[in-house]
């Protein structure tokens, strides 16, 4: 490609939020080139045939955020996005076990064989939540509104948003209130009373964050996490044929579609900026692109602390992305198997495989792994979120040979003493240790592992210190806040600079809603 | 309190050979009458793994219900020409024909496949009984018509695995097994015959054998098809990817011209959308000058793809303070569909598609305003009030992959 080709925009980074802002400026005619400085796109969405034959979701593994409109409007389906359900949640006890399932009165039975309360309880709290969803929604499918000298947009979101919480219902504004603040365990001891219910479901208000369940503000993360509506249907988790690098590569092939060139083996080394002005990229290996905007799908610190140079940027914003929290606290493991896991409370091959696996048995086995890591060490047993691709899609994995993806909590990126290859194997041997409590014979079926601490999702995705989510879902950072108050619009203190990804509202998760706001941001101001 | 139940049942509908099997596979015990036959719509309590299975791996499908004729003698040919709208002369030996067939006025009365299993020997398939329309046609012929509905069994293996689950039971590849083509060959010695044809719009085989193997068969394909996601498949995750595929069904998307009591239910083969099946170049079939009229003059009605558009769709349910209300099933009721506040046609058959995340029907529609892109106003019922919201007539098959058709490289 030749140096003097202007683009009208280019984008740092092929994850699936930069994929999807691409796609929507090439819907709008423009001529957009997106730089991936890997060999593979997707970013954290990434589909790799780590061992022979063995496919997995590296990294990002389920996918229920993706917006609607982002799936019909890129036509993604078209380009191969095809979401499988995963029906069940298992927590394996080391007697018995919970499972919840699509049908809801095998799921009211299975509860009721723990608690009754707690039973009827569920059939009113999954609603509850959908009201919850459906109340939530429409603040993040808004552009944050800068509070701070708003202009007339802002003004008219900041009213949206008002006039949408005026009309509230009392339980709406409760729930939504005790959400905001609370911690996810305190939040479900209001609801539920069968500790491992309760463990599994406050687990989805840890995933991706530096808390415990009895943290304040987690119950915030749940939410996040049950704003997933697959299909219309709140609150439905779903697996991508192919791994979730399928949805990415549906998303790029969509741009290409709109017209959008992409380059992988393209890594981006600064971002040039004239007169406060960014006019384009600078690579490593030294060729420069020009464009009328930049838009950065990496998390803040990588946008604007590496990306540019700190004197172009204001003094309280630097500090502002400084103090933007980003601790990682969750590691990878990626397991080639022989068989199926057998699982002592559940033996043998069934529809409980087909789901998500949590190994979250009590609120003390979520908080002392926490524990654990508020003091420098991964978790001995950790909690884990389990599931096993090549069941659901067998071509995952070689004819009767299995795939299964652990995602593991907690393992701090600032480890006692640092990562090494030493630590990384001990942490491997925890998961494993831990798993084989629940599927004794998981330790004779591994084939291959792959393990991932947070330095090696840092290393390998350019995830700052191995946070999923480019930077923590805690109510400091949120909305108008997330990244830094005044830039929560995609824009940035550099004229022609904006971020699409995940370190911007509405934040992580498949969700491709940080780059279709962008995009239209960037399309509304062109 | 705790008390233990044999399962036992009683039934006056008839069983299939595979019934021993699927009777302990089916979970939900949720079983639907097909041709007075006891066929399972889902067999765990959800039907949506066995959707995706037709989808992503690999469904095997009780089609026994299916009525079949063999037709055999030296005007076996001349006979179905004679029956149906295709050109069966051009169908070679171990060819395949998907045909309707009419009444002398042109109107549809079933729709089935004709198989070509020797120069001399076809076989037929249909929704319902056909035996006595093809005897009383067939005077003066010399063929022998044999209702083969009981003697023999039947199988649909469908979905991107299942090629690869028949390679691996049958001793002769099916590489290069193309669309609409059948083969004989063994699994375990077993004689079948496989066509690779379907009901799913996806790749995806039909495999006939001998009732008296049925269990065999059945049981060589889930253990070979084990570690390829093989998956017993019942009537509602069918009905959505026959949907998906655009194929229409017998008292479903048309009603039998034998059944219509008044002249409007019966529909031609242009008005189902089958008018590329119409072959009017060939000698003298059934209903063919009434059919070269209504080409001439065209078709009152039109039978189309609709998809209802999202935005309008959710709006309704939003005003009404709920998330989108979509079917979780195929739905079968007609539901109209308006230009202008004039009611131009009904849709019969719809779903959401999982897949393709679109919500779409096959309806009839006054060919005026059938064209592609055409807009409609579709009736939606949210909370009890019938509400209008705006549907597009598109192409189909909504869903058509090209591993349908392709064959491995």
């Amino acid at each position: 490609m030749s140096k003097i080709k202007k683009y009208d925009a280019i984008v740092i980074g092929g994850g699936h939020n930069g994929l999807t802002a691409a796609a929507y400026l090439g819907r709008a005619g423009k001529k957009v080139l997106v730089l991936e400085r890997r060999h593979v796109l997707g970013g954290a969405a990434v589909t790799e045939e780590v061992f022979p034959g063995f496919k997995f979701s590296v990294c990002s593994y389920v996918v229920s955020l993706m917006k609607s409109n982002v799936m019909r409007e890129l036509m993604l389906p078209k380009f191969g996005l095809e979401l499988l359900p995963l029906e069940s949640t298992l927590t394996p006890l080391e007697n018995d076990y919970l499972i919840r399932t699509a049908d809801s009165d095998q799921t009211y039975r299975e509860i009721a064989r723990h608690s009754k309360k707690d039973a009827e309880n569920y059939m009113r709290f999954g609603p509850a939540m959908g009201q919850i969803g459906m109340a939530v929604r429409p603040i993040l499918e808004t552009i944050a509104p800068n509070p701070i000298r708003p202009s007339i947009s802002d003004i008219s979101a900041t009213k949206k948003i008002l006039d949408h919480v005026k009309s509230l219902t009392s339980k709406q504004f409760e729930y939504l209130t005790k959400l905001m603040t609370m911690s996810s365990a305190d939040f479900l001891d209001e609801w539920f009373e069968y500790e491992p219910l309760k463990a599994t479901m406050s687990a989805s208000g840890i995933i991706g964050t530096f808390m415990g369940p009895r943290s304040p503000g987690s119950a915030y993360v749940m939410l996040h996490h049950y704003m997933g509506d697959i299909d219309g249907a709140f609150r439905a988790w779903g697996f991508q044929r192919g791994g979730t690098g399928a949805v990415s590569m549906a998303i790029a092939r969509s741009a290409e579609h709109f017209g959008v060139d992409i380059m992988t083996e393209a890594s981006v080394e600064k971002v040039i900026v004239k007169n406060g002005r960014a006019v384009g990229v600078a690579l490593e290996n030294g060729d420069e692109y020009n464009s009328n905007i930049v838009i950065s799908g990496l998390d803040p610190k990588l946008t604007f602390l590496k990306m540019l140079d700190e004197p172009d940027l204001p003094s309280d914003f630097v500090s502002a992305i400084k103090n933007f929290r980003i601790r990682g606290s969750s590691g990878k493991v990626n397991l080639a198997l022989d068989a199926l896991p057998n699982f002592t409370c559940l033996p043998g091959d069934g529809h409980h495989l087909r789901g998500a696996i949590s190994i979250s048995p009590s609120y003390d086995h979520l908080e002392k792994a926490y524990d654990d890591a508020k003091y420098g060490n991964f978790s001995e047993s950790p909690f884990m979120d389990i599931i096993l691709p090549s069941v659901l899609d067998p071509d995952m994995a070689p004819p009767g040979k299995h795939v299964m993806s652990c995602f593991v909590q907690y393992a701090p990126y600032d480890l006692n003493g640092g990562w090494n290859d030493q630590k990384r194997e001990a942490f491997g041997d925890a998961v494993i240790n831990t798993i084989a409590r629940y599927a004794p014979n998981i330790k004779d079926i591994i084939l291959h592992r792959q393990v991932l601490t947070p330095a090696d999702l840092e290393s390998t995705f350019g995830l700052t210190e191995g946070n999923i989510f480019h930077g923590e879902l805690t109510l400091q950072q949120l909305f108008s806040l997330r990244p830094a108050v005044k830039w929560a619009d995609y824009t940035t203190p550099i004229k022609n600079y904006f971020q699409c990804g995940s370190g911007t509202h509405p934040g992580g998760g498949i969700t491709g809603s940080p780059g279709e706001m962008a995009a239209k941001k960037i399309l509304g101001t062109w | 309190m705790f008390y233990e139940n044999k399962f036992t049942a009683n039934t006056q509908l008839k069983l299939s050979p595979f019934f021993e099997r699927t009777s302990k596979l089916n979970e939900s015990q949720e079983w639907r009458r097909w041709a007075g036959y006891l066929a399972a719509t889902s067999y765990e309590l959800t039907h949506e793994n066995e959707y995706f299975a037709i989808r992503t791996k690999a469904a095997l499908l009780d089609i026994s219900p299916l009525k079949k004729y063999i037709i055999e003698g030296p005007d076996s040919q001349i006979l179905l020409d004679r029956l149906v709208t295709r050109n069966i002369a051009i169908c070679k030996v171990g060819q395949v024909m998907y045909t309707p067939w009419c009444d002398e006025h042109g109107k549809v009365i079933d729709d089935g496949t004709v198989q070509r299993l020797s120069e001399n020997k076809f076989r037929i398939t249909s929704a319902e009984p056909n035996l006595e329309w093809i005897e009383s046609n067939s005077t003066g012929m010399d063929v022998i018509i044999k209702d083969d509905s009981f003697s023999t069994a039947a199988l649909a293996l469908q979905g991107p695995n299942s090629r690869s689950i028949l390679n691996s039971a049958s001793p002769k590849s099916l590489d290069n097994l193309k669309f609409f083509w059948m083969m004989d060959t063994t699994f375990e010695n077993i004689p079948v015959t496989i066509s690779r044809t379907g009901y799913t719009g996806d790749l995806g085989y039909e495999i006939w054998m001998d009732p008296n193997d049925a269990l065999s068969v059945w049981d060589i394909l889930i253990d070979k098809g084990k570690t390829f996601g093989i998956t017993p498949t019942g009537l509602h995750a069918l009905d959505i990817a026959r949907i998906e595929a655009g194929l229409i069904l017998l008292d479903v998307d048309y009603i039998s011209t034998r059944h219509a009591l008044i002249e409007s239910r019966k529909s031609s083969p242009y008005e189902l959308g089958l008018g590329w099946a119409v072959k009017l170049k060939k000698r003298n079939f059934i209903g063919k000058a009434p059919l070269l009229e209504e080409l001439d003059n065209g078709s009152g009605w039109s039978f189309v793809g609709i998809e209802i558009e999202w935005p309008g769709f959710e709006k309704h349910y939003r005003d009404a303070g709920l998330a989108p209300g979509l079917p979780s099933t195929a739905w079968r009721t007609s539901t109209p569909l308006y230009n202008n506040n004039e009611q131009v046609g009904y849709a019969t058959s719809g779903t959401w598609s999982p897949l393709l995340k679109r919500y779409i029907a096959l309806a009839h529609i006054k060919s005026k305003y059938a064209k592609e892109g055409s807009e409609l106003m579709f009736e939606l019922k949210v909370e009890h009030f019938r509400k209008l919201t705006k549907a597009t007539v598109v192409k189909t098959p909504f869903f058509d992959p090209e591993r349908k058709r392709s064959c491995p490289k």
